[in-house]
């Protein structure tokens, strides 16, 4: 788009002008841009509590998935080890399977809160927003579900 | 200066060497001005304008300069042009600034200037954008002090302490340099924007408002306090200095230290 012209009016210069000042150019207006009447008022701290969970979820899977990839790769003979005898091994006790289930849970909401929020910040057309928030919101709640139904229907003897 | 002397001579002959060194102390610069007329064009597009002009001066004095001996057509905004009414603020290489207080010397004239609107606003012509939506987000956090009961017959009162917690924030003079150099407000007009919560913590934290808490649920929103991602552009923009983010942040603080 940048243009060498010195001194010069490039604008004016058309001789056949589509567009005058009776038929100007549509502007280009900003998406969702504030009106009187938008946005409007919810009165609900849905946010402020995303936010604070946001701070503390990131800082509570800091612990759990350290811990977790301490475990699985480095600690006692690294990720050689790890089959279905280790992980069966592991979800003998109740609080492996309680660690494994607040990581699942944390970071299915942390990440998926955290897409929701890029969303909301970078999808411009409400039917985009609706889609990809319902896309989001299944893929998360799927998730969560089969995991938790995995960690605790886990049976060692299964053949 | 070299007739030390006799001050009469000296005097004139300074006079002489500064008006021969202010000719040669000018230096050629290019604007590189996003221009953009409905009336003629749908495309906004790029001009180059090469002036003759004193490094110490700022880049306001070259749109003037443009726009008085170049090109008439060029549109700007400016009012008092000495960084107090706010009218004039542009991206200037990039960067949010007041025209009127960016120097030509400090943004490196030897490489192209480029200057264009504010992002985030409907451009109407060349620099001019609407402010439409950036003082509806003003008025909707109600910049003005509200209190109850019976007027006082005396002035309200405030001790020095107490001024000073909302001090940053009364510096604001609405250029809305902040607001248009936040992504968030990019993609999202409906995001109140850095200046609108600026404005709100000017009251918020005023020891002699009463409306606060009502400021406070109206931020509290899905477009409030809680879509800023701190990337501190607001705070970099900002020609008066005012810590916006801190400001932003500040606010969040106390509307979690309300409920908890």
């Amino acid at each position: 788009m940048s243009t060498d012209i010195t001194d010069a009016v490039e604008l004016t210069g058309s001789s056949v002008a589509p567009y005058s000042p009776e038929n100007p150019a549509p502007v280009i207006e900003p998406p969702r841009a504030r009106t009187k009447r938008t946005p409007r008022s919810t009165r609900t701290n849905f946010e402020m509590y995303g936010w604070l969970f946001m701070r503390l979820s990131g800082v509570v899977l800091v612990v759990l998935v350290i811990g977790h990839l301490l475990i699985q790769l480095v600690l006692d003979g690294g990720v050689q080890k790890v089959g279905f005898a280790f992980v069966a091994g592991r979800w003998a006790s109740p609080f492996w399977q309680y660690w494994d289930l607040a990581m699942l849970w944390l970071a299915m909401l942390h990440g998926g809160n955290g897409l929701r929020t890029v969303i909301n910040d970078y999808a411009e057309q409400a039917n985009t927003r609706v889609w990809l928030k319902t896309l989001l919101f299944t893929a998360v709640a799927f998730t969560i579900v089969l995991g938790s139904l995995v960690i605790f229907t886990f049976d060692p003897n299964i053949r | 200066m070299s007739t030390p002397n006799s001050p009469t001579l000296d005097k004139h002959s300074s006079a002489l060497d500064a008006a021969e060194n202010t000719a040669s102390h000018l230096i050629t610069v290019t604007l590189r001005v996003r221009r953009f007329n409905p009336e003629v064009s749908a495309e906004a597009e790029w001009v180059d304008y090469r002036l003759p002009i004193d490094p110490k001066e700022r880049v306001l004095d070259a749109l003037h300069k443009i726009k008085w001996e170049i090109d008439g057509t060029l549109t700007f905004r400016r009012s008092c042009a000495h960084g107090v009414c706010g009218s004039d603020a542009v991206r200037i290489n990039g960067r949010n600034r007041l025209a009127c207080k960016t120097l030509i010397k400090d943004i490196n004239p030897e490489k192209p200037i480029t200057v264009e609107p504010i992002k985030g606003l409907t451009v109407l012509k060349d620099l001019v954008v609407d402010m439409d939506p950036f003082f509806q987000a003003y008025r909707d956090v109600m910049p003005f002090l509200i209190t109850k009961g019976n007027e006082p017959t005396r002035e309200r009162l405030q001790s020095a302490e107490d001024r000073e917690r909302f001090d940053d924030t009364t510096k604001c003079i609405l250029c809305a340099a902040c607001t248009s150099s936040c992504p968030v407000f990019w993609n999202d007009g409906q995001y109140f924007g850095p200046a609108a919560i600026v404005n709100a913590h000017r009251f918020i934290f005023d020891s002699r408002d009463e409306g606060g808490e009502q400021r406070l649920e109206i931020l509290n929103d899905k477009d409030g306090v809680w879509r800023c991602r701190t990337t501190f552009n607001c705070t970099d923009a900002c020609p008066r200095g005012i810590e916006v983010t801190k400001a932003i942040q500040e606010v969040k603080r106390a509307l979690i230290t309300r409920r908890f």
